[in-house]
């Protein structure tokens, strides 16, 4: 598929109806470009792994995405975790019921704010670079010139990307659950007299393989939806340098509202 | 050699006995936003020949030039390019047109975190089986053609914008292409780099016989270059003749450019 794309119309509107159903169209092709960036781009995913250089730039994503994002993401679920614990615990202990925060904080953390915490620390850590980088490549010509080159932009640039976010966002939401748990516990046992070993017993009791599952599947749409976002973002990126910063700018907005919907959609389709 | 030229208005007929037409824009009109950048261009470019294309800026120079790898479609009227149609050809037809034509941008368009031989090389792996033996032979004969050897190892942000240019024509080239687009390639250089890119682009047109269209603002370069020269104005085509005869042109536009050029007013 062509990425270098050519305003859809060659003249100017001559109404405001006009203009409006254009920019209406123009979104409508903008949903379709983007889902074909995302097929074409899975399609490429073996011609990734088959050829040399497309391993090494795999390799160099995964490691972009796993490893540099680790300080980060380990910081976030920390205090995801430590807030978490605090918040919960105060609750259950006018209850009495503070043996049950390990449970509580497991939950949540393998359910909803693993995936989440991980959804976001990867939109703004690395879907922004991934629509910065290759909107700067988009004005520099650097990809016409791949194009010119027949190399594919899509099997070039996008599919590693994406594939390497696909890969790591279930590993790093699961590295998420586990330190906020951790965090939860060390809040736990210093402010609410719970011991740290029977917050972990009460956490790996409830702890559900199918909260697991839908946890990680949760963590790979996140991976995929802000691998395709920003791959577009980045595409689609016209007008300099101040069009890189709307697109980075874009990708981040565009990617914190799909985590939030998707979120809630992959909940409502497995907890009813 | 038989040349004829006939020039009406914005079109023009060029016939060169004996020689074919590899290129032909014919009656090219290209609108933005409802206004039009090429205004009906005809023009063809034959077999081993350097055209260079001068006008103004904002006369639609570039936009013609990306005309023929379809980075731009034309509004009405087609692009023909050794018989295919570039606008409506099939992408696998696009494909085998774009592995004949190496395309030089203005900045170089270098990849950044590829060492210059890296660049060149890039198209030899990723678009050729050829052994990484006979890549490394071609990406050093193609630096040694552009005096960039030295600088192999460097990374496009290390060495000067002519270098870029430099290292952006090797891998224009190294593919053997025989057509090669050239975008500005000596705006915003010093004179001896200029002369040194032009000589490339002459040397190469010569040695190798590559069809070339050089977009350009300098007319001394294209003067010394070009086998015909093009000027656009106001997204027409006004004047197509050799440097011989556009120098000595009475089209009044032709008159104003030169003038402009060498800094007179009329």
């Amino acid at each position: 598929m062509t990425i270098v794309r050519e305003p859809m119309w060659d003249d100017a509107p001559r109404s405001r109806t006009q203009a409006l159903s254009r920019h209406l169209l123009q979104f409508l092709s903008t949903l379709g470009w983007t889902a074909r960036i995302l097929v074409s781009s899975v399609a490429a995913f073996p011609s990734v792994l088959l050829r040399r250089s497309g391993r090494a730039d795999f390799s160099a994503q995964l490691y972009i995405v796993g490893i540099r994002t680790l300080p980060v993401i380990t910081v976030v679920s920390l205090f995801i975790g430590m807030i978490l614990a605090l918040q919960v615990g105060l609750e259950l202990r006018r209850f009495n019921q503070e043996i049950y925060l390990g449970a509580a904080v497991m939950l949540t953390l393998l359910r909803e704010m693993g995936p989440f915490a991980c959804g976001i620390s990867l939109a703004a850590c690395v879907g922004s670079a991934i629509a910065a980088e290759l909107g700067t490549m988009k004005v520099n010509d650097e990809i016409a010139a791949l194009e010119i080159m027949s190399i594919s932009p899509i099997r070039y640039l996008a599919a590693p990307r994406l594939l390497a976010l696909i890969v790591m966002a279930p590993i790093l939401a699961f590295y998420c659950s586990v330190i906020g748990t951790l965090g939860g516990g060390i809040v736990g046992s210093t402010q609410l007299n719970v011991f740290f070993q029977q917050y972990i017993s009460s956490a790996l009791s409830i702890a559900d393989t199918k909260d697991l599952f839908v946890g990680l599947l949760k963590a790979g749409v996140f991976g995929m939806l802000i691998g395709t976002v920003s791959v577009a973002e980045g595409f689609g990126t016209k007008l300099g340098a101040t069009g890189v910063g709307r697109s980075t700018q874009q990708s981040v907005i565009v990617n914190f509202l799909l985590i939030l919907m998707f979120g809630y959609m992959i909940t409502r389709v497995f907890y009813r | 050699m038989r040349k004829k030229f006939e020039v009406q208005g914005s079109k023009f007929k060029v016939e060169r006995g004996g020689l074919s037409k590899l290129i032909e824009f014919r009656d090219v009109v290209k609108k933005f936003n409802g206004v039009p950048v090429l205004n009906g261009v005809t023009f063809s470019v034959e077999k081993g020949e350097v055209l260079c294309v001068v006008g103004p800026s904002g006369t639609g120079k570039s936009v013609t030039l990306k005309h023929l790898v379809r980075l731009l479609t034309p509004t009405s009227g087609s692009v023909i390019v050794d018989g295919v149609d570039v606008a409506t050809c099939s992408d696998a037809e696009l494909v085998k047109l774009r592995d004949r034509i190496g395309y030089l941008f203005q900045g170089g368009a270098l990849l950044a975190w590829m060492t210059v031989a890296e660049n060149v090389a890039l198209p030899l792996e990723e678009c050729t089986k050829l052994p990484d033996r006979e890549i490394a032979v071609r990406v050093r004969h193609a630096l040694r053609a552009v005096e960039l050897v030295a600088a192999a190892d460097k990374y496009p942000t290390e060495i000067s914008g002519g270098m870029q240019k430099r290292a952006g024509l090797a891998r224009a080239v190294v593919r053997e292409s025989d057509i090669v687009l050239y975008d500005e390639p000596t705006s915003g250089l010093d004179p001896v780099t200029s002369i040194t890119i032009n000589r490339l682009i002459k040397k190469l047109n010569k040695e190798l016989g590559i069809t070339s269209i050089v977009v350009t603002h300098d007319l001394q370069g294209a003067l010394a270059i070009a086998d015909r020269i093009l000027l656009l104005k106001g997204g027409k085509a006004v004047e197509c003749s050799t440097p011989a005869e556009f120098t000595q042109s009475q089209n009044p536009d032709v008159r104003e450019f030169l003038a402009a050029m060498k800094g007179e007013t009329i």
